[in-house]
């Protein structure tokens, strides 16, 4: 079972108390702004054999949305970290640098 | 290609079975096709069988990273059903599964569709409207469905336990020409029939990259080397969108592990197919006796083909609930696939931004119903640059709000 621990309330949670929410990192798009962004906001989504950044929320604990570095081929986590963030901390970017040399996701890497 | 037939069979047992051929023929790669099918599924395989028979095209490589219909061709429940609420659903799934009727002699290899009937339970009133709509839209499409009480469902499925205290069966929706048939077998005969054609069907050929010139294709790097083609089909299913990757573009698809159980086998019990979507699981039983289940997909991207334990007790859970006969069972096996979900529910069968790369993906969990009419239609996009049956499948229907929206329809469960 997938164990993830919650930035906030700092307890290692199951999946079974957390509900998985998608890409993070999301850049949101409204009116006024191009097809093409418009349709990579709402549809096209990273979807990466590896090296993944999700949103995540705890709901059946303290209910508060996170963000987790996970390996999508292992199952792997590399870390979980404040929502109230645009792209992921330096500390889990170090993380996965040291065990997926050369990783990529996105505009991240 | 040497014909199954009871008299090739007899003529055999005279030898101890020394006459057989192989069903298959082992290929290296050649140096150019003219259609290369990435992905030796039933989709894949389908769709170069149509390629060769509807079209004439039989320059054809089919190139599987692994072996022969070992990712979701061999990991599904086998369902067949075309009781789709769209209209470009229901045709391409009819198509599907009037295709599954005549498979097994079209072939020449017994596919073993049984069409034994597929209940969809209604469980709350609101299943009870969204499946008498479908009926009635069926009706339209000319798919043979039709909505019943719950009295037609206990006579249909005697061990099913209708009056449960949390979702007492309120009527299903009742195709009786759906079915299950073997899922290997779907796979096996395609491509022996596409290897009587000449088809090179190349196992352990992992695609590392698509060569492109002036933004059309012009060939695949693969493990066993380079090999250049005319066109492109990429029929990959959870690594659609690895393969996008590659080619330069990006797919509205998420990649989820789906997962499916059987248990011991036990003396026939059950000859239709169940569905309960409210309560995620379905099952039917197989031809050994096992009663095969299915549930719901895991919440997040994954790619490791195993499926998580919760899942499993919810399925199992729902499933004791509406038939308590088989609460003492146990449970041989499990496993999961890779399914690739799209936004709406529904698959894409498409040209891309590459010139000459079409893409037949997003069947989510419920392509194995499809090998048919998905390979029929994909073949007829692949050689026309269009077919009637791929129309509105097009990748680029979300960015125009053109969804085919069976995710409120019939998407939870397939």
């Amino acid at each position: 079972m997938l164990i993830l621990h919650c930035p906030y309330c700092g307890v290692d949670a199951d999946e079974t108390d957390l509900h998985a929410g998608g890409e993070a990192h999301l850049k949101r798009e409204g009116p006024g702004s191009t097809d093409d962004d418009f349709e990579d906001y709402l549809f096209l989504r990273e979807n990466p054999k590896g090296v993944h950044f999700e949103r995540w929320r705890h709901v059946y604990g303290c209910g508060k949305w996170f963000l987790a570095a996970r390996c999508t081929n292992t199952l792997e986590v590399f870390g979980t970290y404040s929502a109230q963030t645009t792209e992921p901390p330096q500390e889990i970017k170090d993380i996965i640098s040291e065990k997926r040399s050369g990783w990529s996701w996105g505009n991240l890497s | 290609m040497r014909r199954y037939s009871a008299f090739a069979i007899a003529k055999e047992a005279m030898r101890n079975h020394t006459g057989w051929d192989r069903a298959w023929a082992k290929s290296a790669p050649k140096k150019k096709y003219d259609v290369i099918i990435v992905g030796a599924g039933g989709h894949g395989l389908a769709t170069a069988y149509y390629l060769g028979k509807n079209f004439g095209i039989t320059n054809v490589a089919i190139l599987e990273k692994g072996w022969l219909g070992g990712g979701n061709t061999g990991r599904n429940t086998t369902i067949i059903r075309s009781n789709y609420l769209q209209d470009p659903s229901a045709a391409i799934y009819e198509k599907s599964r009037s295709l599954y009727e005549t498979m097994s002699q079209d072939l020449n290899y017994n596919v073993m569709f049984s069409p034994r009937g597929v209940i969809m339970l209604a469980q709350t009133q609101h299943e009870v409207r969204g499946y008498k709509r479908t009926a009635h839209a069926n009706a339209l499409q000319g798919v043979q469905t039709e909505w019943i009480g719950p009295e037609r469902v206990k006579e249909l499925c005697p061990i099913m336990n209708i009056d449960g205290p949390r979702y007492p069966v309120l009527g299903g929706l009742w195709q009786a020409r759906g079915g299950t048939a073997r899922h290997d077998a779907v796979a096996w005969g395609y491509a022996r029939a596409c290897s009587d054609m000449g088809m090179d069907i190349i196992q352990k050929c992992e695609v590392t990259g698509v060569r492109q010139e002036n933004g059309k294709v012009i060939g695949v790097d693969t493990s066993q080397g380079p090999i250049d083609c005319d066109k492109l089909g990429m029929v990959v299913a959870g690594h659609s969108g690895v393969l996008a990757q590659m080619a330069g573009f990006r797919l509205p698809i998420e990649s989820v592990a789906l997962q499916a159980l059987v248990s011991e086998p036990i003396k026939p019990c059950m000859d239709v197919v169940v569905m309960a979507n409210t309560v995620h699981g379905y099952m039917s039983q197989s031809d050994k006796g096992e009663m095969v289940i299915g549930g719901g997909t895991d919440g997040y991207n994954n790619y490791t083909q195993r499926g998580s334990f919760h899942h499993i007790e919810e399925t199992v859970r729902a499933l004791v609930e509406t038939f308590p006969m088989i609460s003492r069972l146990k449970m041989l096996r499990q496993w999961g696939g890779i399914v690739d979900v799209t936004g709406d529910r529904s698959p894409i069968l498409s040209k891309t931004p590459v010139e000459g790369v079409f893409v037949n993906c997003g069947w989510g969990t419920g392509g194995f119903k499809a090998i048919p009419g998905s390979g029929w239609a994909m073949a007829e996009l692949m050689a026309k640059g269009q077919s009637p049956l791929t129309e509105e499948f097009s990748m680029f229907r979300f960015r125009e709000g053109k969804f085919i929206d069976e995710s409120v329809a019939a998407g939870v469960a397939h």
